[in-house]
């Protein structure tokens, strides 16, 4: 191979690469795009009986197979989502927090390297195993631990869903407290600290931007979250504060739902909308979520 | 000057991270106990009867096909946009930003999301035009299908092979990159001949990952081309397909008798979770292996 054959090789093959990392970051807008594209009648108002206003606006109903009037509202989805999300968080925070700062700062170094690893075997199981055994399983356990009355409900959801939220707060609050340089430690240390003083306060509030971004972060993954909630939540579109009736997520009604519709009809774009709403809210919230670890690096380590 | 305060919180975090252990080991143990005796040969190579009866081959079948095909589309771009991170992107140049920023939205998005844009996108803007144009308007590939699924299931698994190959990547030594080139020899060739093959168990664990990731979720395949049973085994592309994970979701939601059904439902799940849990266990252990090596 000649010098110069072997040099305009580089440059091609260097374009190459410039352009799948072109067609990288088109995806992400393509899925916009397209999805919205579904939506689109909605949106623009093409659609005769459904606009945007008896999406948002009273009556506050979700009943797509009614026969004499369908009505898709999107409110009672929303108020699912968040009831059900709200459980998750509650449950899953505190416990992927407490071992998040067992393991950075309590734990032997030997036990660390097998702790970590462990807690995120979590994140391995498939959604459809962890929904079949809070269905199967520990439905039945909190329906007589707690004597309810429907053994699906938004509180049972919640729970199986923070089997999902633990391993991501716990993975990034985790990263964020190990990163917190040494030198922290050994000042606090050397002015007579103790371990818990040190750790509670100066290597918390040090990591505090990356645990909020571990809690925004395992938000975004709890309100996109599917089958689990497809399965455990019970699936009754209803509004209200009621932990322990069931609920019905925007994420479980897309895959509860679609399957059934006319393709293009009013059902058919409102459910594309749906998806447009969770896109738009999980990437704001990952966005942010990323914003603020960036900014914690940066503070911590200096430059880039 | 210890507090009483002290041992309290070293405790409540023990007791928080007992408790995630303690719950991952309640959901293996109850899933390997009841579906270990259901589990023959005749239970992997059969097909389903009914909702209580037969095997699941079909469904293991459909699965291993839809994870190759997503694997062939995945890997090699991921690579590429690896590589690209990596090796030629400024961390200050426009595209750099713009690509870092897409790959974690992008791993952000809800899977049943992806469902979405696999239906809008793959099955009736590709397969629609593909139809009009090739078939006459007869329905060839404007419908679900094991390709569809396959490459929406590679949409998702994506983010997995970049970030794991960026990582290595980043870890090979920057000794060997700058003996390379003062060898002579090019960019290029230093790439693929020195950074990528100290690499190789980045680009398995990547691999890996995706597959355990791919066999996993079920939202993306939904609408995408997952059927609820099928006469015969997927043989071309536009075929639909059976895959465990909506198998386990059928029989857990669909069956008339929940108890007739649960044998035939946990020995499924047992070997759902052996392909993925398995796959996770194997990245996670090269992965230390790897870190331990690199910092050795």
């Amino acid at each position: 191979m000649s010098h110069s054959f072997r040099r305009r090789l580089d440059t091609l093959s260097e374009r190459a690469i410039f352009g799948v990392s072109l067609a990288a970051i088109s995806i992400i807008v393509f899925i916009f795009i397209y999805i919205t594209r579904e939506a689109w009648p909605l949106i623009s108002g093409a659609v005769r009986e459904t606009s945007l206003g008896s999406v948002f606006g009273p009556p506050f109903q979700w009943d797509p197979v009614s026969v004499q009037q369908p009505r898709y509202n999107v409110v009672p989805l929303v108020a699912g989502t968040l009831k059900v999300t709200l459980v998750a968080m509650l449950v899953g925070t505190p416990l992927a927090l407490g071992a998040a700062l067992y393991t950075a700062e309590f734990a032997s170094h030997r036990l660390r390297e097998w702790l970590k690893p462990t807690v995120e075997l979590l994140a391995g199981i498939p959604s459809v195993v962890v929904g079949f055994f809070a269905l199967i399983v520990m439905a039945s356990w909190i329906q007589d631990i707690l004597g309810l009355q429907y053994r699906l409900n938004a509180f049972t959801a919640g729970i199986a869903l923070s089997l999902a939220v633990i391993p991501i707060v716990f993975t990034v609050a985790e990263d964020a407290l190990s990163a917190v340089p040494a030198t922290y430690r050994e000042a606090s240390l050397a002015l007579g600290a103790s371990a818990v003083q040190t750790a509670v306060r100066v290597v918390l509030p040090a990591a505090s931007p990356g645990i909020g971004a571990a809690l925004i972060l395992g938000m975004g993954r709890a309100l996109g979250e599917t089958m689990i909630v497809l399965m455990v939540s019970g699936n009754a579109a209803l509004l209200g504060f009621d932990p322990f009736s069931g609920a019905r997520t925007m994420s479980a009604t897309i895959a509860a739902e679609l399957g059934e519709v006319v393709y293009g009809g009013d059902h058919y774009s409102v459910l594309f909308f749906i998806g447009v709403l969770l896109f738009i809210t999980t990437s704001g919230l990952n966005w942010v979520g990323e914003r603020i670890n960036a900014g914690l690096r940066r503070k911590l380590f200096g430059g880039v | 000057m210890k507090r009483p305060l002290d041992k309290g919180v070293v405790v409540l975090s023990l007791l928080a991270t007992l408790f995630i252990v303690a719950m991952l080991a309640v959901i293996l143990t109850d899933v390997v106990w009841h579906g270990w005796a259901g589990l023959s040969w005749e239970f992997l190579t059969g097909r389903p009867v009914g909702m209580t009866g037969g095997g699941i081959f079909p469904a293991i079948y459909g699965t291993v096909f839809l994870v190759l095909v997503m694997s062939v589309a995945a890997v090699p771009f991921g690579v590429l946009v690896a590589i690209y991170l990596a090796e030629y992107a400024r961390a200050d140049s426009y595209l750099y930003r713009a690509t870092r920023l897409a790959v974690s939205n992008l791993a952000g998005v809800p899977s049943i999301v992806f469902g979405l844009f696999g239906l809008g996108f793959f099955i009736q803007a590709i397969g629609g035009t593909m139809d009009a144009a090739l078939y006459d308007g007869d329905v060839v590939f404007g419908q679900g299908s094991i390709l569809w699924a396959s490459l929406t299931m590679a949409v998702l698994t994506l983010p997995v092979v970049i970030l794991t190959v960026e990582e290595t990547l980043r870890s090979v030594p920057r000794d060997y990159r700058e003996a390379s080139l003062a060898l002579g020899a090019t960019r290029l060739q230093t790439i693929f001949r020195v950074v990528l093959p100290q690499s190789w168990a980045g680009v398995m664990t990547g691999t890996i990952l995706a597959v355990s990731r791919g066999a996993g979720e079920v939202a993306p395949v939904l609408f995408t081309g997952a059927a609820f049973s099928m006469p015969y085994l997927p043989t071309r592309v536009n075929d639909q397909f059976m895959q465990l994970g909506y198998h386990v979701f059928v029989l857990s939601t669909q069956s008339p008798d929940v108890e007739a059904t649960k044998p035939q439902l946990y020995s499924t799940v047992l070997v759902l979770l052996a392909l993925t849990f398995l796959l996770n266990l194997v990245a996670i252990l090269i992965r230390k292996r790897m870190r331990q090596w690199a910092t050795a």
